[in-house]
């Protein structure tokens, strides 16, 4: 049996005596949509962070390709073909939309800083490709409008569209998503599934994301997992997820609870 | 009002957008290349020491402006620059191998000094810097048979090809295309993917970690390089005083330079070459307006370092983006007028004020 594209193996961290994520374990193949669903504080970014190398874990192991990246440093894992969103959002304030893009491109430089500093022919060539491919995100997330604008002064819904062109900027292998339609209003959700769908299918980048809005989630995954204080409740298709026992008490708990709470509000 | 039309990327990356840009740049040139006929010879050694200023400006802004760490020793970075060129050129080295010499000395003090900016931020960063500054200082003061500790160390005038600099065009020139040479490099670094990394590690360390950036080696190298620059003026400034001593590298003067590139505008090139010409002329205007004030004013001690401070506080207050916020906030009114609103630009400010409560 070949090694699966991307494989969590029994993760866990731990912050002095929580236990964050605890012996989580996924696998996603090449080209579908996974997404992690969950209750505040279930440990869906620690995942993330696991896996984009910010946090250790205390045990397990995360492999991209059947290479482990558990030990590389966090610098590395971009250039492996990992590329992330942040929940809150976390671009270069101070530069343009053009220049964001520009540094998630970072890892194709092919230039020295030597070179960069006499701003040779060659790193003028390498700009320039450099900035092609760039552009060809911009025209995919219509980011033209707002190409030479501070990220600083731009709206937030904005905001999170060049944060996944940055992300897709590094020309990933694996997305991973961070909550992408949190604080999007109705039309721009819709537009973030359509784009989710255009990179899966078109660009066959396989995303793995955090998602709380179950219509998107419902709309755009092949297949959801649903975890609850960092372990794994269950596993499989959106409605499969969503109408499993496990699932439902950990949103909004079981009918014995509920009718104790009605009994004591009652009394 | 201008609008470029583009139709090429390598508008985007062009040194000049466009013609307005190579006349206004064009006419400065030439002005400081005459400058030397029409001044004084004092005012001309203010010049040069404005483009050695210029040249730590320009390293400091890369550093603290573009990177985002805060250096409170590059008064020491630059003792470093001017001993080694001091020290070299007496024992009869040519002044381009001494001037090289000062600049990898200093930006391996410079990679030394920075090792705690991959651990540490912000203020803790600046205090760790000072205290390695005071030990340069003091290591120059103790080393008496090299650097000719408190005594002070006199320095030849600079002598290339067998033809002496020593004068004030010749040597007014040498520094102007030192300058130049600086804000050529800091405009390449910062149009390419080196100095974007800079910017992603001052805006986001998390996220530029996670596009792949290595924050070791960029922080490492923006230390390196702002350390060069400062020992490049340190050289030149060593062979226009022509007499070093530790006191003239003192942590006070390591405060100087960082008010320098604040009162200039932190995150502008253009910033730095202000902040270097402030720091300049401030004292000039001050020596001018004395006459002018009361005697128990213009007689009192410290009345320089007061002024400074003075500025320093209504910048950080109303333009925090120094000189060149004022500029180009004056250039909107005209480009706009009669359309310019106060407000316009509020909403940056208001958002780098949330950042600061971070």
């Amino acid at each position: 049996m070949s090694a699966p594209f991307f494989q969590a193996d029994s993760i866990a961290v731990q912050f002095g005596g929580l236990k964050a994520v605890d012996g989580v374990s996924f696998t996603v193949d090449k080209g579908e949509v996974f997404t992690i669903i969950g209750p505040n504080g279930a440990g869906k970014t620690t995942v993330f962070n696991i896996i984009s190398r910010i946090y250790n874990p205390t045990a397990g192991r995360v492999m991209l390709e059947g290479v482990e990246i558990t030990k590389l440093p966090a610098h590395r894992v971009a250039g492996l073909g990992i590329a992330r969103t942040f929940q809150n959002i976390e671009l270069f304030e101070h530069a343009t939309v053009l220049q964001n893009l520009l540094i998630g491109a970072h890892v194709h430089r092919t230039t020295t800083p030597l070179a960069e500093a006499l701003f040779l022919p060659s790193v003028k060539r390498a700009e320039v490709a450099l900035r092609e491919k760039v552009e060809e995100v911009i025209d995919l997330l219509d980011l033209a409008v707002h190409r030479d604008a501070m990220v600083a002064g731009l709206p937030y819904g904005a905001r999170k569209v060049v944060e996944l062109g940055r992300a897709l900027c590094t020309r990933p292998k694996l997305l991973l998503l961070d909550e992408p339609s949190s604080g999007l209003n109705v039309e721009e959700t819709e537009d973030m599934a359509f784009w989710i769908e255009d990179i899966t299918r078109d660009l066959g980048i396989t995303v793995v994301m955090v998602e709380h809005d179950m219509t998107l989630v419902s709309r755009v995954s092949d297949r959801v997992m649903a975890m609850n204080q960092g372990r794994v409740l269950a596993m499989g298709s959106p409605s499969e997820v969503q109408h499993h026992p496990a699932v439902v008490e950990a949103y909004i708990g079981t009918p014995a609870a509920a009718e104790a709470v009605a009994e004591r509000a009652a009394s | 009002m201008r609008f470029i039309f583009k139709t090429r990327y390598e508008q985007d990356i062009e040194l000049f957008q466009h013609g307005g840009q190579v006349f206004w740049y064009g006419l400065l040139m030439a002005v400081l290349l005459v400058a030397p006929l029409f001044v004084s010879a004092y005012v001309l050694t203010q010049l040069s020491q404005a483009c050695i200023y210029a040249i730590v400006a320009l390293g400091l802004m890369l550093l603290a402006g573009f990177t985002g760490q805060l250096s409170l020793g590059h008064a020491a970075f630059m003792a470093v620059g001017a001993y080694t060129q001091g020290v070299l050129v007496t024992a009869g080295v040519p002044f381009f191998v001494g001037i090289a010499a000062a600049a990898l000395f200093a930006a391996v003090v410079g990679i030394i000094v920075g090792l705690p900016a991959l651990r540490v931020k912000g203020l803790y960063l600046g205090i760790a810097t000072l205290a390695f500054g005071t030990i340069i200082e003091e290591i120059i003061a103790r080393a008496e048979h090299v650097t000719g500790g408190n005594a002070g160390l006199m320095v030849p005038p600079v002598s290339l090809f067998g033809w002496r600099f020593a004068d004030g065009p010749s040597f007014y020139y040498l520094c102007l295309a030192f300058a130049l040479a600086a804000t050529l490099i800091v405009i390449n670094l910062l149009r390419s993917p080196t100095g974007r990394a800079f910017v992603a590690i001052r805006d986001s360390e998390i996220s530029a970690q996670s596009m792949g950036v290595n924050l070791a080696f960029y922080k490492t190298l923006s230390f390196a390089i702002s350390a060069a620059f400062a020992g490049v003026a340190g050289a030149l400034y060593a062979h226009n005083i022509r007499f070093l001593s530790p006191d003239q590298f003192t942590v006070v003067q390591s405060i100087e330079l960082v008010m320098m590139v604040v009162i200039g505008g932190l995150g502008s090139v253009h910033g730095a070459i202000y902040g270097a010409a402030f720091l300049i002329a401030l004292p000039q205007v001050i020596n001018a307006a004395k006459p002018m004030l009361p005697t128990f004013l213009a007689e009192a001690t410290g009345l320089q370092p007061t002024v400074f401070g003075a500025v320093l506080i209504l910048v950080v207050l109303f333009e925090p983006l120094g000189i060149y916020g004022a500029w180009l906030k004056t250039r909107a009114y005209f480009d706009l007028f009669p359309f310019y609103r106060k407000g316009m630009f509020r909403r940056q400010k208001a958002f780098q004020k949330s950042d600061r409560l971070k």
